[in-house]
Protein backbone atom coordinates (compact mmCIF):
# COMPACT_ATOMS: atom_id res chain seq x y z
CA UNK A 1 0.00 0.00 0.00
CA UNK A 2 1.31 3.60 -0.96
CA UNK A 3 0.50 6.48 0.40
CA UNK A 4 -1.74 7.18 -3.01
CA UNK A 5 -3.86 4.46 -1.95
CA UNK A 6 -4.37 4.91 1.93
CA UNK A 7 -5.73 8.75 0.03
CA UNK A 8 -7.90 7.20 -1.22
CA UNK A 9 -9.33 5.13 1.58
CA UNK A 10 -9.75 8.49 3.53
CA UNK A 11 -11.62 10.05 0.93
CA UNK A 12 -13.98 7.04 0.61
CA UNK A 13 -13.93 7.38 4.90
CA UNK A 14 -14.62 11.13 4.44
CA UNK A 15 -17.20 11.74 1.83
CA UNK A 16 -19.70 9.06 2.86
CA UNK A 17 -20.68 9.71 6.78
CA UNK A 18 -20.34 13.26 5.68
CA UNK A 19 -22.82 12.87 2.80
CA UNK A 20 -24.76 10.66 4.49
CA UNK A 21 -25.05 13.52 7.91
CA UNK A 22 -25.72 16.14 4.92
CA UNK A 23 -28.94 13.80 3.66
CA UNK A 24 -30.09 13.54 6.76
CA UNK A 25 -30.41 16.94 8.07
CA UNK A 26 -32.07 17.11 4.53
CA UNK A 27 -34.27 14.89 4.77
CA UNK A 28 -35.51 15.80 8.53
CA UNK A 29 -36.36 19.18 6.17
CA UNK A 30 -38.35 17.42 3.66
CA UNK A 31 -40.35 15.26 6.15
CA UNK A 32 -41.81 11.80 5.99
CA UNK A 33 -42.17 10.66 2.94
CA UNK A 34 -45.27 8.11 2.00
CA UNK A 35 -45.21 4.91 -0.30
CA UNK A 36 -48.17 6.02 -1.85
CA UNK A 37 -46.31 9.14 -3.14
CA UNK A 38 -43.05 8.07 -4.34
CA UNK A 39 -42.89 11.24 -6.38
CA UNK A 40 -41.72 13.27 -3.35
CA UNK A 41 -38.17 11.22 -3.03
CA UNK A 42 -37.45 12.78 -5.80
CA UNK A 43 -38.49 16.34 -5.51
CA UNK A 44 -36.54 16.14 -2.50
CA UNK A 45 -33.10 16.45 -4.55
CA UNK A 46 -34.60 19.94 -4.83
CA UNK A 47 -33.58 20.73 -0.97
CA UNK A 48 -29.96 22.25 -0.77
CA UNK A 49 -28.88 20.32 2.13
CA UNK A 50 -29.78 16.89 0.11
CA UNK A 51 -28.17 18.02 -2.95
CA UNK A 52 -24.96 18.89 -1.16
CA UNK A 53 -25.15 15.39 0.56
CA UNK A 54 -25.19 14.36 -2.91
CA UNK A 55 -22.44 16.02 -4.56
CA UNK A 56 -20.11 14.56 -1.37
CA UNK A 57 -21.23 10.99 -2.09
CA UNK A 58 -20.42 11.54 -5.81
CA UNK A 59 -16.82 11.87 -4.28
CA UNK A 60 -17.22 9.01 -2.17
CA UNK A 61 -18.61 7.21 -5.40
CA UNK A 62 -15.39 7.91 -7.07
CA UNK A 63 -12.58 7.39 -4.17
CA UNK A 64 -14.93 3.97 -4.26
CA UNK A 65 -14.53 3.03 -7.38
CA UNK A 66 -10.92 3.92 -7.75
CA UNK A 67 -10.29 1.78 -4.62
CA UNK A 68 -12.36 -1.21 -5.69
CA UNK A 69 -10.29 -0.95 -9.25
CA UNK A 70 -7.04 -2.38 -6.91
CA UNK A 71 -8.24 -3.69 -4.17
CA UNK A 72 -10.71 -6.56 -3.22
CA UNK A 73 -14.36 -5.79 -1.50
CA UNK A 74 -13.63 -7.32 1.62
CA UNK A 75 -10.61 -5.17 1.81
CA UNK A 76 -12.12 -1.89 0.79
CA UNK A 77 -15.45 -1.86 2.79
CA UNK A 78 -14.08 -2.20 6.69
CA UNK A 79 -10.84 -0.56 5.35
CA UNK A 80 -12.83 2.80 4.52
CA UNK A 81 -15.31 2.45 7.49
CA UNK A 82 -12.57 4.54 9.74
CA UNK A 83 -15.08 7.47 8.85
CA UNK A 84 -17.51 6.01 11.04
CA UNK A 85 -14.39 6.76 14.21
CA UNK A 86 -13.64 10.36 12.49
CA UNK A 87 -17.61 11.60 12.76
CA UNK A 88 -17.44 10.66 16.87
CA UNK A 89 -14.07 12.21 16.79
CA UNK A 90 -15.40 15.69 15.38
CA UNK A 91 -18.34 15.00 17.23
CA UNK A 92 -16.04 14.86 20.85
CA UNK A 93 -13.23 17.65 20.27
CA UNK A 94 -15.31 20.19 17.88
CA UNK A 95 -18.74 19.46 18.33
CA UNK A 96 -18.17 19.33 22.47
CA UNK A 97 -20.79 16.24 22.26
CA UNK A 98 -21.02 14.08 24.51
CA UNK A 99 -19.81 10.55 23.36
CA UNK A 100 -20.89 7.55 25.84
CA UNK A 101 -18.55 4.84 26.90
CA UNK A 102 -20.52 2.09 24.40
CA UNK A 103 -19.77 4.48 21.83
CA UNK A 104 -15.56 4.30 22.31
CA UNK A 105 -15.87 0.72 22.88
CA UNK A 106 -17.78 0.57 18.93
CA UNK A 107 -14.86 2.88 17.85
CA UNK A 108 -12.26 0.99 19.34
CA UNK A 109 -13.77 -2.33 17.98
CA UNK A 110 -13.74 -0.56 14.22
CA UNK A 111 -10.04 0.75 14.77
CA UNK A 112 -8.65 -2.50 15.52
CA UNK A 113 -11.20 -3.90 12.37
CA UNK A 114 -9.39 -1.87 10.35
CA UNK A 115 -5.94 -2.80 11.59
CA UNK A 116 -6.91 -6.27 10.76
CA UNK A 117 -7.68 -6.06 7.27
CA UNK A 118 -5.00 -3.42 6.31
CA UNK A 119 -2.15 -5.91 7.57
CA UNK A 120 -3.25 -8.13 5.15
CA UNK A 121 -3.03 -8.30 1.38
CA UNK A 122 -5.26 -5.94 -0.26
CA UNK A 123 -6.01 -7.95 -3.54
CA UNK A 124 -7.26 -11.72 -3.99
CA UNK A 125 -4.84 -12.73 -7.38
CA UNK A 126 -6.70 -13.97 -9.52
CA UNK A 127 -7.47 -11.65 -12.23
CA UNK A 128 -4.24 -12.05 -14.28
CA UNK A 129 -6.21 -11.28 -17.74
CA UNK A 130 -7.58 -7.48 -16.40
CA UNK A 131 -5.02 -5.65 -18.76
CA UNK A 132 -5.41 -8.05 -21.27
CA UNK A 133 -8.90 -7.51 -21.16
CA UNK A 134 -8.86 -3.45 -20.65
CA UNK A 135 -6.41 -2.92 -23.49
CA UNK A 136 -8.81 -3.64 -26.50
CA UNK A 137 -11.39 -1.50 -25.46
CA UNK A 138 -9.33 1.03 -24.72
CA UNK A 139 -7.58 1.19 -28.28
CA UNK A 140 -11.73 1.12 -29.36
CA UNK A 141 -13.04 4.18 -27.53
CA UNK A 142 -9.59 6.01 -28.40
CA UNK A 143 -10.06 5.80 -31.76
CA UNK B 1 -61.80 11.87 31.30
CA UNK B 2 -58.29 13.44 30.83
CA UNK B 3 -56.58 10.00 32.11
CA UNK B 4 -58.76 8.42 29.40
CA UNK B 5 -57.47 10.91 26.55
CA UNK B 6 -53.73 10.96 28.12
CA UNK B 7 -54.07 7.38 27.83
CA UNK B 8 -54.67 7.02 23.82
CA UNK B 9 -53.04 10.10 23.25
CA UNK B 10 -49.76 7.38 24.72
CA UNK B 11 -51.50 4.88 22.48
CA UNK B 12 -50.70 7.44 19.40
CA UNK B 13 -48.12 7.99 20.33
CA UNK B 14 -46.79 4.55 21.06
CA UNK B 15 -48.33 3.21 17.50
CA UNK B 16 -46.67 6.54 15.31
CA UNK B 17 -43.17 4.98 16.56
CA UNK B 18 -44.56 1.74 16.11
CA UNK B 19 -44.61 2.56 12.62
CA UNK B 20 -42.06 4.92 11.94
CA UNK B 21 -39.16 1.64 12.73
CA UNK B 22 -41.41 0.07 11.00
CA UNK B 23 -40.92 1.61 8.26
CA UNK B 24 -36.83 2.30 8.80
CA UNK B 25 -36.78 -1.58 9.31
CA UNK B 26 -38.64 -2.10 6.33
CA UNK B 27 -36.06 0.69 4.44
CA UNK B 28 -32.72 -1.07 6.32
CA UNK B 29 -33.71 -4.17 4.68
CA UNK B 30 -33.95 -2.80 0.89
CA UNK B 31 -30.72 -0.98 2.08
CA UNK B 32 -28.54 -3.97 2.72
CA UNK B 33 -29.57 -6.23 -0.16
CA UNK B 34 -29.27 -3.36 -2.95
CA UNK B 35 -26.29 -2.28 -1.52
CA UNK B 36 -24.35 -5.22 -1.48
CA UNK B 37 -26.04 -6.27 -5.01
CA UNK B 38 -24.69 -3.18 -6.04
CA UNK B 39 -21.05 -3.38 -4.59
CA UNK B 40 -20.40 -6.96 -5.20
CA UNK B 41 -21.33 -5.42 -9.48
CA UNK B 42 -19.60 -2.44 -8.93
CA UNK B 43 -16.70 -5.01 -7.71
CA UNK B 44 -16.04 -7.09 -10.55
CA UNK B 45 -16.90 -4.50 -13.07
CA UNK B 46 -13.75 -2.64 -11.53
CA UNK B 47 -11.63 -6.15 -11.65
CA UNK B 48 -12.64 -6.29 -15.31
CA UNK B 49 -11.44 -2.45 -15.89
CA UNK B 50 -7.99 -2.06 -13.82
CA UNK B 51 -6.53 0.33 -11.78
CA UNK B 52 -8.25 3.34 -12.36
CA UNK B 53 -6.17 5.72 -11.33
CA UNK B 54 -3.01 4.63 -13.37
CA UNK B 55 -5.14 4.89 -16.48
CA UNK B 56 -6.32 8.22 -15.72
CA UNK B 57 -2.80 9.31 -15.85
CA UNK B 58 -2.20 7.62 -18.98
CA UNK B 59 -5.61 8.15 -20.82
CA UNK B 60 -7.58 11.33 -19.01
CA UNK B 61 -10.65 10.94 -17.11
CA UNK B 62 -13.11 11.18 -19.92
CA UNK B 63 -11.74 7.95 -20.80
CA UNK B 64 -11.39 5.99 -17.93
CA UNK B 65 -15.36 7.18 -17.54
CA UNK B 66 -16.07 5.98 -21.34
CA UNK B 67 -14.35 2.78 -19.80
CA UNK B 68 -16.82 2.55 -17.13
CA UNK B 69 -19.83 3.37 -18.75
CA UNK B 70 -19.44 0.77 -21.66
CA UNK B 71 -19.05 -1.97 -18.88
CA UNK B 72 -22.72 -3.71 -17.85
CA UNK B 73 -21.18 -5.18 -14.49
CA UNK B 74 -20.88 -1.34 -13.81
CA UNK B 75 -24.23 -0.18 -14.91
CA UNK B 76 -25.85 -2.96 -12.85
CA UNK B 77 -24.59 -1.99 -10.07
CA UNK B 78 -25.01 1.99 -10.73
CA UNK B 79 -28.76 0.80 -11.15
CA UNK B 80 -28.54 -1.01 -7.55
CA UNK B 81 -26.73 1.88 -5.53
CA UNK B 82 -29.52 4.27 -7.00
CA UNK B 83 -31.89 1.50 -5.89
CA UNK B 84 -30.31 1.76 -2.52
CA UNK B 85 -29.62 5.67 -2.01
CA UNK B 86 -34.24 5.58 -2.78
CA UNK B 87 -34.21 3.46 0.13
CA UNK B 88 -31.99 5.50 2.04
CA UNK B 89 -33.87 8.45 1.50
CA UNK B 90 -36.78 6.55 2.58
CA UNK B 91 -35.53 4.89 5.43
CA UNK B 92 -34.18 8.71 6.65
CA UNK B 93 -37.43 10.53 6.05
CA UNK B 94 -38.72 8.07 9.12
CA UNK B 95 -36.26 7.91 11.69
CA UNK B 96 -33.07 9.00 12.06
CA UNK B 97 -29.24 8.51 10.87
CA UNK B 98 -27.97 6.87 14.24
CA UNK B 99 -30.06 4.39 13.31
CA UNK B 100 -30.07 4.07 9.87
CA UNK B 101 -26.77 4.29 8.87
CA UNK B 102 -25.64 1.89 11.36
CA UNK B 103 -27.83 -0.78 11.13
CA UNK B 104 -27.26 -0.85 7.72
CA UNK B 105 -23.78 -0.21 7.28
CA UNK B 106 -23.02 -3.10 9.88
CA UNK B 107 -25.88 -5.93 7.92
CA UNK B 108 -23.96 -4.67 4.65
CA UNK B 109 -20.33 -5.44 6.03
CA UNK B 110 -21.66 -9.13 6.74
CA UNK B 111 -23.97 -9.24 3.67
CA UNK B 112 -20.60 -8.23 1.54
CA UNK B 113 -18.26 -10.79 3.20
CA UNK B 114 -20.76 -13.48 2.34
CA UNK B 115 -21.20 -12.47 -1.24
CA UNK B 116 -17.52 -11.70 -2.02
CA UNK B 117 -16.23 -15.42 -1.08
CA UNK B 118 -19.40 -17.16 -2.86
CA UNK B 119 -19.77 -14.98 -6.06
CA UNK B 120 -16.92 -12.55 -6.46
CA UNK B 121 -14.67 -16.20 -5.06
CA UNK B 122 -12.36 -13.25 -3.01
CA UNK B 123 -10.01 -14.68 -0.77
CA UNK B 124 -12.12 -13.79 2.56
CA UNK B 125 -9.57 -15.45 5.53
CA UNK B 126 -10.02 -15.46 9.21
CA UNK B 127 -8.17 -11.99 9.07
CA UNK B 128 -11.13 -10.16 7.14
CA UNK B 129 -13.93 -12.36 8.45
CA UNK B 130 -12.96 -10.86 12.10
CA UNK B 131 -12.77 -7.63 10.42
CA UNK B 132 -15.93 -7.60 8.99
CA UNK B 133 -17.84 -8.54 12.43
CA UNK B 134 -15.38 -6.64 14.45
CA UNK B 135 -16.33 -3.55 12.29
CA UNK B 136 -20.06 -4.59 12.50
CA UNK B 137 -20.30 -5.14 15.93
CA UNK B 138 -18.27 -1.76 16.44
CA UNK B 139 -20.63 0.21 14.01
CA UNK B 140 -23.51 -1.13 16.13
CA UNK B 141 -22.20 -0.29 19.65
CA UNK B 142 -21.74 3.02 18.17
CA UNK B 143 -25.24 3.60 17.55
CA UNK B 144 -26.44 2.58 20.86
Amino acid sequence: MNSRKYLVLLGVSVFAPTGDSLLSYGMKQVGNVSLSHPAELLLAIANPWVGLGIVLLLGFFASYMTALSWADLTFVLPASSLGYVLLAVIARFILHEQVSVTRWLGIALVSSGVGFVTSGPELTKRWPHRHKRAEPVATEVSR
Amino acid sequence: MEHALAVLQLKGLHGIRHLSNLHAWLAIFAVVITSSCGDMLLARAMKQIGDLGEMRRRRGLVFVALLALRNKYFLLGVGCMTLSFYSLLYGLSWNNVSLIGPAAASLTFVANAIGAKFFLHEKVDHRRWTAALLVGAGVILMAL
